[in-house]
């Protein structure tokens, strides 16, 4: 498909809104539908469409299969760890309120973080199993 | 779902008369007359290629059925990943096992007689169920409203969903980001611990943007087609 004009230049002016929509998705989370799985999963397919028009080498060089693969345990340890902070500063675990003197402000915080190594968890996944699919030649 | 939040916080919950006396129903009644229509073609089709594209076709109605059900963030998790990425990853496997299904078993009887038996099963646990979009039932009227309650009085952030996820619930949602950890790691493992061990091939060979059907995929089609 790297060829095919038509497919090139609507994946080059799709992409951008596609992946300005995953991250519209995280962080406004808090006040339109939406979380981390959702903005992981359009993140992950602006990912692979670009793998699919312009080839799985160039994907490679943009988010390198590595960082995709580390990106699973990370997103889990940035949740589980947001949790344990909580924990030191004298609340349960996953009780955000000592994030920030105001309530609203530190949970908001809190679900920030939570919700991002959420979405860090699924596009890694996503991601590396489309690339894990795609490097197994026949 | 139903409770996914306005703006300013305010409950919605949808009862069924609202959802009735609206154009709900008939669109509601369409899509899932469609999806029948794209299950059976699913079943009849022996190409898989096409079975992969009817699957997408299928999530996609599921996710309008998610959107007339004010489930809008549902709706955009089936489009994502049941339409978009999950028929990606069923086309790489098709790359690589070819696209036409093993012939037709000859006996029919024991799985047709497993799928009535489990279908008629599930079609007698729905006369269980509550009236569709009724409030009373115990799932708005154990814990919902207590979250309701409390996103209020705690001033939490306005989409309650979000709040009952992360925060409420936060505990589940991170059980939920493990069982994803799980099945990738698991999934990953199958996947490329195995060919390194047998054939040590470089790593890029493979699943090639110029041809992203292989060759005897389309022959198949034809095949089929004659």
């Amino acid at each position: 498909m790297r060829l095919d004009l038509i497919l090139r230049v609507g994946a080059k002016l799709i992409l951008p809104f596609i992946l300005v929509f995953a991250f519209y998705v995280q962080f406004h989370g808090d006040y339109g539908p939406g979380g981390g799985f959702q903005a992981g999963a359009i993140a992950a397919g602006g990912v692979i469409l670009y793998a699919l028009i312009f080839g799985i080498g160039k994907a490679k060089e943009a988010v390198p299969q590595i960082l995709v693969e580390r990106m699973i345990p990370t997103g889990v340890l940035l949740y589980a760890g947001t949790g344990v902070v909580g924990m030191f500063q004298g609340y349960h675990y996953l009780n955000y309120t000592g994030f920030h003197p105001d309530y609203l402000r530190a949970h908001e915080w809190g679900i920030l973080l939570v919700e991002l190594g959420v979405l860090i968890t699924v596009a890694g996944t996503l991601m590396s199993l489309f690339y894990a699919f795609a490097g197994r030649g026949r | 779902m139903i409770l996914a939040a306005k703006p300013t916080g305010d409950v919605v919950v949808r009862t069924a008369e609202s959802l009735n006396t609206g154009l709900d129903l008939f669109i509601l009644s369409l899509l899932l007359t469609l999806m029948a229509a794209v299950s059976v073609a699913i079943i009849s089709n022996r190409n898989m290629f096409g079975v992969v594209i009817l699957a997408g076709i299928y999530s996609f109605l599921m996710a309008s059925v998610m959107m007339t059900l004010d489930a809008v963030d549902v709706a955009m998790t089936e489009a994502a990943v049941g339409a978009g990425i999950s028929s990606i990853i069923f086309l790489a496997t098709l790359h690589l096992t070819g696209s036409m299904e093993y012939p037709q078993p000859r006996s029919v009887g024991l799985p047709l007689f497993v799928a009535i038996v489990v279908g008629g099963a599930l079609v007698f646990g729905t006369y269980g169920l509550p009236p569709f979009g009724a409030a009373d039932t115990p799932m708005h009227t154990h814990t919902a409203p207590r979250f309701i309650e409390m996103s209020k009085d705690y001033l939490m952030p306005p989409n309650m969903v979000t709040a009952v996820l992360a925060d409420f619930r936060a505990f589940d949602t991170l059980g939920e980001a493990v069982v994803v950890f799980t099945g990738g790691m698991a999934v990953l493992m199958l996947l490329r611990g195995k060919r390194k061990r047998l054939q040590g091939q470089p790593e890029d060979v493979g699943f090639d943007a110029r041809s992203p059907v292989p060759p005897n995929a389309k022959a198949d089609t034809t095949g089929e087609a004659s």
